[in-house]
């Protein structure tokens, strides 16, 4: 690594009603942000299962930013609620794993947001350039290949849940 | 893989070819990424030109996946899904890149925007290759309705669609259909008299044979989906059998008992116990209040019975069950007035002489407890002074936030009517006066003319401390008048509390039991605040009037009408197509622990206890994924969202990171 700035990569699900709105609103209105967030389409932040967040960082990602509709406002009544229930349990479990808080973030953004939205990942992509790279495939890999073990074990579990016709 | 992907980058003019490379992006696209066989930059892709292009490549190539790179799939999904079925290919099997609204537009160095798109487009082109062909359900739908609330949006709904010749049901909670406006004297601006404008409408919908009267009768369960819903009403006992009475009233006259009528007369006024809430309820059959009738407390009386010339009544009668097949449901459900006792300093119900505004209509009516005449709780004095005390309840950070949008105009209504009634001096303490409709300032411009006089501030307190002369046997409203900018003490002999709308006390465990969302403030919540205002979240649910939000009589008519028009929409059209974008679960994988069916909201998801598994219904699935997320087992797929897609897109926008090399090279 040179003395190039490190430019971490972050991963965003952003419910289609909602912050995914305000992401096109933001472009819209030409508001530059960090180039950072990249952002995967889901239809409500409920469909964010915490495996996502995680194999996300293991695939090479810095942070993950989860973006919903406000509490109160989700397009499904109710469900970015459960987002925010998963979330708080996913930030825990993240932090006996001794990943830094700042990594994941849940955002509410409403389809007016154009310019929240786009501060809050400039605040983020700061937070987690901070923090330098996570670098979890680069770590496993260098550690006999605990990543693929991993992967592997997802895959036997699958395998084991299959039923036979 | 074996799909052939077609990669399509679009310069949008300069918006997306000002700030990245398209021709070199399309050119790693076809050279780096695993199933492109096809990948070209064009000016404009949304042009018939450019999906012409797309559409030739699919027929000659033999194309089984596109991928556009281009502006949000908000903008142009359904034009490109739609060009790629129109050359035979499953609209489904079509993805977009925003390129524009992502990357150009939002990006200021080039090399970060070039890096960023070719994550999106490899994103993409993962994802599309497992996309899989869905076609939408079609399911007819019925074409009868349930109305839900007989105020005048519920009768305003209910006469548009059994006038275009369908059959209504209408439901109605109290005994007799009018809701609000059946309890008003006047009508603001026009000082149309209420009763005359509304009991043709109200005889209108008894006489109907498009229009099953359902009152005194409550919605208890409601099951299925847009097009075929379920529904059962419990039609409450009125101890009387409706096709033997006429409607004489002879009962209710030779009632011997009288109790306070806290619903209609909103307590200012007796009713008997075996009652019709107004002589031109409809439909006229009379209802015994149980609680309070003579013969269920203490099992003698039975007075009614005696006199009854058809033998109508049966104190035997029990709750009956409707069971009932509709296409679609409006809620008319209205809104409760607030209670004026939750702000103690205003007095209402310690000082007889203050009434809440809804006392002041019924006092006012010429059919109501004092025959119209304005007079003191005493039901003797008329009133020399009036204060009338807007926004109780409204516009008030202790309690309800929200203007309730009516009360401004009926205060300045009954300043009219204290004026034509009484030599009384009427003053408004208000915080803005709203009139914003058609008439409504020119009525405001009216009431100073006519001398009602105006202060400026919110009432602190009402009292009957006097402390100044000419203050002895008044009661005082204390008020900053924010014009002269000090305080005032105006003794009166009546108060008027302007009481805010409330949603109804069981709106939310209405909304739960239709599958609608309340605002925080509880008021039910439309699809759009501002282009679909009366259809909800759920398809096949729409609302009008007042359980949205405060609006006035010619608001709840309009969208009494709009919500018919969406219904008879429906109707004419005949089915309803189900986007296919929903959840299902694989019954050899589900243990049936049932954490999926309290996740959802729209109670799509059913358990199969003969089968020990759960049931997506796929009808009343929205395809939010919260089950699919949430599901231990793995059982759960959500179509066009699931995981396998969803990691795939995430391989392909970390395309570039460190570590990421499916084949990690040798350290």
């Amino acid at each position: 690594m040179s003395e190039e700035r490190f430019e971490p990569l972050i991963v965003g699900f952003f419910c289609n009603w909602c912050s995914y709105r305000a992401a096109d609103l933001a472009g819209t209105a030409r508001i530059k942000y960090a180039p950072n967030v990249r952002i995967i389409r889901v239809m409500c932040s409920g469909r964010v299962d915490p495996t996502f967040v995680l194999k996300a960082l293991a695939r090479g990602a810095d942070g993950v930013m989860i973006a919903g509709c406000h509490p109160g406002e989700c397009h499904y009544l109710e469900q970015n609620y459960k987002t925010m229930r998963r979330y708080s349990m996913l930030r825990h479990m993240l932090g006996v794993m001794g990943l830094e808080p700042e990594r994941v973030r849940l955002q509410w953004a409403s389809a007016a947001e154009g310019v929240q939205l786009a501060a809050a990942i400039d605040e983020m992509v700061e937070q987690v350039r901070k923090l330098g790279p996570l670098n979890w495939p680069g770590i496993w890999s260098e550690d006999g290949g605990r990543l693929e073990a991993i992967e592997r074990l997802a895959e036997e579990h699958a395998e084991a849940m299959e039923v036979k016709a | 893989m074996s799909e052939r992907v077609g990669v399509y980058i679009c310069h949008c003019g300069s918006n997306i070819a000002g700030k990245v490379d398209v021709a070199g992006l399309a050119q790693w696209a076809g050279q780096s990424l695993e199933g492109v066989v096809v990948a070209r930059d064009y000016k404009f892709m949304c042009s018939s030109l450019g999906q012409e292009l797309i559409q030739e490549d699919i027929r000659k190539e033999g194309l089984t996946r596109v991928v556009v790179g281009a502006c949000s799939p908000h903008l142009h999904e359904k034009t490109f899904r739609k060009a790629c079925a129109f050359a035979g290919l499953n609209p489904y099997l079509c993805q977009m890149a925003s390129l524009r609204e992502q990357v150009s537009w939002v990006t200021e160095n080039r090399a970060a925007a070039d890096a960023k798109a070719r994550a999106l487009i490899a994103a993409a082109v993962g994802r599309v290759q497992l996309q899989e062909p869905l076609e939408p359900s079609e399911v007819p739908v019925n074409p009868n309705t349930l109305v839900v609330g007989g105020g005048i949006a519920g009768i305003q709904a209910a006469l548009e669609l059994a006038d275009a010749g369908h059959r209504v049901f209408l439901v109605e909670r109290e005994p007799s259909i009018g809701g609000h406006m059946a309890q008003f004297d006047k009508t603001f601006p026009t000082l149309d008299c209420s009763a005359c404008i509304l009991t043709p409408k109200m005889s209108d919908v008894g006489q109907h044979d498009n229009i099953t009267l359902l009152s005194y009768a409550e919605v208890e369960e409601v099951t299925g989906f847009v097009g075929s819903f379920s529904v059962r009403v419990r039609k409450k006992a009125r101890y009387l059998k409706e096709d033997a009475c006429t409607g004489c009233g002879i009962c209710i006259e030779k009632c011997p008992w009288k109790v306070r009528d806290d619903v209609f007369e909103a307590g200012l006024g007796n009713r008997k116990v075996i009652y019709r809430p107004f002589p031109q309820a409809i439909p006229k059959y009379p209802v015994i209040d149980r609680e309070n009738c003579a013969f269920f407390k203490k099992g003698t009386c039975k007075a009614c019975e005696k006199f009854c010339p058809t033998n109508a009544i049966d104190f035997e009668q029990q709750d009956t069950y409707l069971d009932l097949d509709v296409g679609n449901i409006v809620l008319a459900t209205g809104f409760d007035p607030f209670d004026a006792k939750r702000i103690p300093q205003y007095g209402y119900g310690r000082y007889p002489n203050v009434f809440t505004s809804l006392e002041f209509e019924r006092m006012c009516n010429a059919a109501g407890p004092t025959e119209g005449k304005v007079l003191l709780r005493d039901g003797k004095t008329e009133p020399k002074s009036i204060a009338v005390v807007h926004c109780v309840g409204s516009r008030d950070q202790n309690h309800h936030p929200y203007c309730s949008a009516i009360c401004c105009m009926a205060a300045l209504k009954f300043g009219h009517l204290v004026m034509e009634k009484t030599s009384a001096e009427v003053t408004s303490c208000y915080i803005d006066i709203r009139t914003p409709a058609k008439g409504y300032e020119e009525f405001y411009d009216r009431l100073l003319e006519e001398g009602m006089k105006f202060i400026r501030g919110k009432v602190g307190e009402v009292s009957d401390a006097a402390r100044l002369p000419g203050e002895e046997g008044k009661l005082i409203v204390q008020v900053e008048d924010t014009l002269l900018g000090k305080q005032r003490r105006i003794p009166v002999d009546m108060v008027v509390l302007m009481t805010a709308l409330e949603p109804r006390f069981d709106a939310r465990e209405v909304g739960l039991r239709f599958g609608i969302s309340c605002s925080i403030d509880g008021w039910f919540t439309e699809r759009h605040p501002k282009l679909d205002p009366v259809a909800t979240m759920t398809d096949g649910i729409f609302i009008a009037g007042a359980c949205q939000g405060p609006k006035d009589i010619p608001a709840s008519v309009a969208q009494g009408a709009a919500a018919a028009a969406r219904v008879l929409g429906m109707i004419t059209k005949g089915t309803v197509l189900i986007e296919p974008v929903v959840a299902t679960i694989n019954a050899e994988r589900c243990s049936g622990c049932r954490i999926c069916n309290n996740l959802c909201p729209f109670n799509a998801i059913d358990y199969l206890a003969e089968d020990g598994v759960s049931k997506v219904n796929q009808a009343l699935c929205k395809g939010c994924g919260t089950c699919v997320a949430a599901c231990p087992a793995q059982a759960i797929t959500g179509a066009h969202f699931s995981n396998a897609q969803i990691f795939a897109e995430l391989e392909g926008l970390l395309y570039d990171a460190v570590g990421s090399d499916p084949a990690p090279a040798a350290v």
